[in-house]
């Protein structure tokens, strides 16, 4: 039997994309299938959660997060607290960074281009634990950057031991507040059990170690998408923007900022997504230590499902963190849509 | 006039200046932890702890080295995270460039569809499928073991869009020439399309070899048992201080070291498939 060109075409079709498909399927989609309906079980790990011993609890597991008063909430609003400093901080800073590197490595009157280029970019090719591991060694508390701080006078803190939050250090700094005797208006309550003086900490001295390595690893690679943005503006419109005299601020500001939006914001989108799930260098460098201040909404439902062994709490938060990030994920979008219209 | 032109200069001087300082500055910041990472490994215990911002090692000594690869794990790690990513980047690049071939030139049922849904896949955060993927190893049997280690992530999304970006750039009247010479699918695919794709091919495979080599998560939830234990995640064991005794600095630098290389290398020599690779990532 001769099957028709068509015929044989679609059937190529399905056997090119089949394995991607299977692995796809198997170990993308079924897992998430899977996992919603453990994080609305019981499971403690033992045994399939498909069988029917597994007692079901509803939203019980998602309760836990939001609405019921406990540990549980208390450890999953403390995680949102400190990723929320965390991306509000990193996600700035190593856009900023980068645009900034990238306009300098781009101007034309600078040689060695490649050099520094290579340079900036070669941390974010490294493995994450090694980096972490690094940097465990150059923050130790006579580590280099101590060493370094010591030299211009300054005594550097115990960085990974230090739970103490920046905001709260710079507020007792200002005198604003008395660190160790905070106001009752804030410690005497605030929203999803957390007291508005811990919402109000800022990220620890542990977290900002954490923030900069971070930041030190992921602006390269943000800095060559300024980089190929940059080399995509037609030289005519920078000359024409420069025989009609504007200075090199006014440049910056009218005719390459403008040219750089859309990567601008795919910068921002891909930091706030890539932040949201930072998890290794916590694994590595504090497991949430101290004071719970490095814990992150992950690293959370990690140890939730494989060090306590509450395998629905640990998905529940999973689908919380899917939620955010598809939510930051949609507004960007809607934000570029008003833009491009 | 004149002094307008020598005050132009001047500032051009001035701010070229302060360009090669910003330059230089910055590359001293990114790339001197890695030399104090690559000194402090040859240094004493002691003088590792005493001197870290020394760049000189003084004594120069490899006794790290020799503990790494004497009293730990080193070389079964060294081993597992070869054989993990030799197959994980093999299996990308061949089954991520047959998916995008089809999604771009094949015309078959569902194929819109099929995009979509690798689309929608590209945009599920990592970190959400930890457990998800860990449900799904127990649940066949494949968990702690080397299936489990490459199976799940032998097929990415991300890869597949970029061969498709790529197939779709390259002209079709190649294809068509070998298909009036009666040339099947696969013979057309294989050895008229592919040897044309060897710079997608090359950024796939560095973008692949990369990751899988670096990967740690998935190492994580995939397997428990120490023999299984690729360089990564033998690493964060490690520093995690099973070892006891004092901080081991030099040690813990040099496994580091040994974790880095290979990127490195590989980094050195294909810089621009790197570049091409962060960049393509970006066009999704």
């Amino acid at each position: 039997m001769r099957l028709s060109a068509k015929a044989r075409e679609n059937i190529a079709g399905w056997l090119f994309v089949a394995p991607v498909f299977v692995i796809l399927g198997l170990f993308m989609l079924l897992p998430i299938l899977m996992a919603m309906w453990v994080s609305l079980t019981d499971w403690n790990g033992q045994g399939s959660p498909f069988k029917s011993g597994v007692p079901f609890v509803g939203f019980d597991n998602y309760s836990k997060l939001f609405t019921e008063d406990g540990l549980t909430r208390q450890d999953f609003m403390t995680s949102v607290r400190n990723n929320v400093y965390y991306v509000g901080i990193v996600v700035p800073v190593q856009t900023v960074l980068a645009l900034g590197l990238a306009l300098v490595v781009n101007s034309r009157m600078l040689k060695g281009k490649g050099f520094f280029r290579a340079a900036f970019f070669f941390p974010s090719v490294t493995s994450s634990v090694a980096i972490s591991v690094v940097f465990l060694f150059i923050f130790a508390s006579s580590g280099a950057v101590n060493n370094l701080l010591a030299f211009f006078g300054v005594q550097g803190p115990q960085w990974f031991a230090d739970a103490r939050g920046i905001l709260h250090l710079a507020l007792g700094g200002l005198g604003l507040v008395d660190v160790d005797n905070p106001p009752a208006l804030l410690t005497g309550g605030g929203p999803f059990g957390l007291s508005w003086w811990e919402w109000l900490a800022g990220p620890s001295v542990a977290m900002s170690t954490i923030m900069l390595l971070v930041i030190w690893t992921t602006s390269g690679t943000f800095m060559l998408m300024f980089l190929a943005a940059l080399q995509d503006i037609p030289v005519t419109l920078e000359e024409a923007s420069m025989l009609d005299g504007a200075g090199r601020w006014k440049r910056l500001r009218y005719v390459t900022l403008p040219m750089l939006k859309p990567t601008l914001f795919l910068v921002l989108t891909m930091g706030i997504i890539a932040t949201w799930q930072v998890f290794d260098q916590v694994y590595v460098m504090s497991q949430g230590a101290p004071g719970k201040t490095t814990l992150t909404p992950a690293y959370l439902s990690y140890t939730q499902a494989f060090d306590n062994f509450e395998y629905g709490t640990g998905t529940a938060i999973s689908f919380v963190l899917f939620a955010i990030i598809v939510l930051f994920t949609i507004v960007q979008r809607w934000l570029l849509r008003e833009r491009n219209t | 006039m004149a002094t307008v032109r020598a005050n132009h200069g001047a500032r051009t001087v001035a701010s070229t200046f302060v360009g090669y300082f910003i330059l230089i500055f910055f590359a001293l910041v990114f790339i001197y932890p890695f030399v104090i990472q690559l000194s402090a490994s040859f240094k004493t215990e002691p003088n590792a702890a005493l001197n870290p911002l020394n760049p000189v090692p003084d004594p120069f000594v490899t006794d790290a080295y020799h503990k790494v690869f004497l009293s730990t794990d080193m070389p079964l790690w060294l081993g597992n995270s070869l054989i993990v990513t030799i197959a994980i980047t093999l299996g990308r690049v061949l089954l991520d460039s047959m998916a995008g071939y089809a999604l771009a030139r094949l015309r078959f049922r569902g194929r819109r569809a099929l995009f979509s849904a690798v689309i929608a896949i590209l945009a599920v955060p990592g970190v959400v499928l930890f457990i998800p993927k860990f449900l799904v190893l127990k649940q066949f049997g494949m968990y702690d073991t080397y299936t489990a280690l490459i199976l799940p992530i032998i097929a990415d999304a991300g890869g597949v869009f970029i061969m498709k970006q790529f197939f779709e750039s390259i002209p079709r009247s190649v294809e068509e020439a070998a298909r009036i010479d009666g040339a099947g699918t696969w013979r057309i695919f294989w050895s008229v399309v592919l040897p044309m794709g060897r710079p997608a091919l090359i950024t796939l495979t560095i973008v692949s070899f990369q990751s899988s080599w670096n990967e740690f998560a998935h190492s994580l939830v995939a397997v428990q048992s120490p023999d299984l234990y690729t360089l990564p995640r033998g690493l964060a064991v490690l520093v995690s201080g099973s070892l006891g005794s004092g901080n081991q600095y030099p040690l813990k630098l040099g496994a580091a070291v040994l974790a880095t290389i290979p990127v490195a290398i590989i980094f050195v020599v294909f810089q621009r498939y790197f570049v091409r690779g962060a960049n393509e990532g970006a066009d999704k």
